[in-house]
């Protein structure tokens, strides 16, 4: 057996010698994978920044040699985009703060207490990601007229903070659990009562994690056109960014640059979001889906 | 004020059983008046006459029983539209998986810098929003300015013509967007594989094929589960993709897929009645899907 040893290693190295043009190859068709993956944000932002004349050219090139801004001005001038833009960020921003509060009092109730009925709710949270979200607009529509909410934001925050609740629960679980209970115990002989541990060691302690679960709140609330054309009938100035790009986009000869402008501006504070958080977000993932 | 809510802090009633409810309160409360409210009556809607004349005010609802179902399964349309919408979402999940897993073990046999651009790109698509991701990928396919069709030497071929060709648009944004998550998740399952497993398998003589089937698989097939199940979901109920690449289901409505055609239902056509029983079907056909994935994490021992 020992004997076979080195023989054996020698193997696996020639192995590895032998398989090198094969990683070669395999660099090569990486990289060709990433552009082609990349090359539609690419074209988004260059279509945008392109004059009018090379937007509605029949032979699209891959770069400008006359970048310019029109294209966003001519986006910002119409209608009230700004206004949109901010009602947007509200909207995004109000779902992702409380949705993270309370997912961060809810997670932490799972996480840390043996209680009755605890595994069901684990289910049943579970259960409530898969809920078609576009066929309750229907109810919701009843229920937010109901309330008198209608044409107003706080019918996109509402169902949006209600939707975005359950992944955020699941997710922030596993980070709550990561935090060792060696940590209460100790809080705990010192003398803090359980607010003040909640909220001044396990809430700072949570928080990278808190931030990453918010992408995706983030994302359902600033990509919903679905409830901001339904709820939002005839105040149109609590409308969102997305309707505003919709009116670019839905005539018969579309403003492309207008369109691809409209899209960066919408796109590039998403991306920005993910690329800060991505690393916790793959290890918090890679938690939500191990338990 | 610090005395009493200290004592409060350390009594019985604080300490252990009635914390976690406390806790849970807030989300509790919004997730009973704003998800199980609203699924309520959406399945109520369902069983009653809800159009235009009752949501004015006009005529009074009437209980309806099975009648709304009953008119669905005899419309044609909304069993080919059934139809459509699983084959739709079977290709996109198998293209999803397909692309994922593929890139994730390329990812495995490449060195840093080239792992970077792929995770980076793949970042990119992964958060760009699914309303911009439609437009990018319609102007892409533009008949008139679009790259695609310059490129491939397609003249003014319009993608969202035909039937087929539209799907395959949407099918197209739908794996770019959705692949990166499949990708990420298994190539960190991969990750996760100890090497010293690995290098036991390949001591042994294990051929890379026969490591990966007899090793590395079986390890990752949670991971898989819980992607897979997540693909089938997310694309069963695919709804803005559709809605605005094909201008709200095509032409005729050829591309519709359930949650818009359920939509258009409701809101284009004012029968709130039979949107809903469509979203009760869906709903159904996904509670299906979770049971099944529940029934098999209890299968594998796992606990919650």
């Amino acid at each position: 057996m020992t004997a076979l040893r080195p023989e054996t290693a020698g193997r696996v190295r020639f192995a590895k010698r032998v398989r090198r043009p094969w990683r070669l190859a395999a660099e090569a068709s990486a990289v060709v994978v990433a552009l082609v993956v990349a090359f539609p944000l690419y074209w988004m932002v260059l279509s945008a920044f392109k004059p009018a004349g090379e937007v509605r050219s029949a032979n699209p090139v891959p770069w400008t040699l006359d970048p310019s801004w029109d294209a966003f001005r001519r986006v910002f001038e119409q209608q009230d985009f700004g206004r949109y833009f901010l009602n947007s960020v509200l909207v995004a921003g109000t779902v992702v703060t409380a949705s993270a509060l309370i997912a961060f009092l809810a997670a932490t109730a799972v996480a840390r207490f043996r209680f009755r009925l605890r595994t069901t709710l684990l289910i049943l949270l579970l259960v409530a990601q898969m809920v078609p979200v576009e066929a309750l607009t229907i109810p919701m529509f009843f229920l937010m007229r109901d309330f008198g909410a209608l044409n107003s934001l706080l019918s996109l925050i509402l169902p949006h903070l209600a939707f975005s609740l359950p992944f955020a629960i699941w997710m922030l679980r596993g980070f709550v659990k990561a935090v060792p209970e060696a940590l209460e115990e100790q809080a705990r002989i010192d003398g803090a009562s359980r607010a003040r541990f909640l909220w001044q060691i396990l809430f700072p302690l949570v928080f990278p994690g808190l931030v990453a679960t918010s992408v995706f709140s983030f994302i359902s609330a600033w990509n919903d056109f679905l409830f901001a054309k339904s709820f939002i009938i005839s105040a149109t100035e609590n409308s969102t960014l997305p309707m505003a790009l919709l009116v670019f986009f839905d005539t018969e000869t579309p403003d492309w640059g207008g369109v691809m402008a409209a899209s960066t501006v919408m796109t590039v504070p998403v991306l920005v979001f993910f690329v800060l958080v991505h690393r916790r977000l793959v290890s918090g993932l890679g938690g939500a889906v191990k338990d | 004020m610090n005395g009493p809510r200290k004592a409060a802090a350390n009594s019985p009633v604080h300490d252990g059983r009635w914390t976690p409810w406390i806790y849970l309160a807030p989300a509790l409360t919004v997730l009973a008046a704003l998800l199980v409210y609203p699924v309520y009556q959406l399945g109520l809607i369902s069983f009653l006459e809800y159009t235009q004349a009752q949501v004015s005010g006009g005529e009074p609802t009437s209980f309806q029983g099975l009648g709304n179902y009953t008119e669905l399964f005899a419309d044609s349309q909304f069993r080919y539209v059934l139809l459509t919408t699983v084959v739709f979402a079977a290709a996109c999940v198998t293209g999803t998986l397909a692309v994922g897993c593929t890139l994730a073990v390329l990812l495995t046999r490449v060195r840093a810098l080239p792992r970077l651009l792929l995770m980076l790109a793949a970042l990119g698509a992964w958060a760009t929003p699914a309303i911009t991701g439609s437009t990018v990928w319609v102007f892409l396919f533009d008949a008139d300015f679009g790259p695609v069709n310059r490129v491939l030497g397609l003249g003014d071929f319009s993608w969202t013509y035909g039937r087929t060709s539209a799907f395959a648009l949407v099918f197209l944004e739908v794996v770019w967007c959705s692949f990166p998550l499949v990708m990420v998740t298994v190539y960190a399952g991969i990750r996760a594989v100890p090497v010293e497993v690995l290098e036991a398998a390949a001591l042994d003589g294990a051929s890379n094929w026969r490591t990966w089937r007899s090793v590395t698989a079986p390890m990752l097939r949670p991971v898989l589960l819980v992607v897979t199940v997540q693909s089938v979901i997310w694309d069963f109920k695919v709804f803005t993709q559709i809605y605005v690449m094909t201008d709200g289901g095509g032409i005729a409505g050829q591309n519709l897929v359930l949650n818009v055609y359920a939509y258009q239902k409701a809101f284009a056509s004012s029968q709130y009645s039979l949107g809903s029983a469509i979203g009760v079907v869906m709903l159904i056909v996904l509670l299906g899907v979770t049971l099944v994935y529940l029934r098999l994490l209890r299968r594998k021992g796992e606990v919650l």
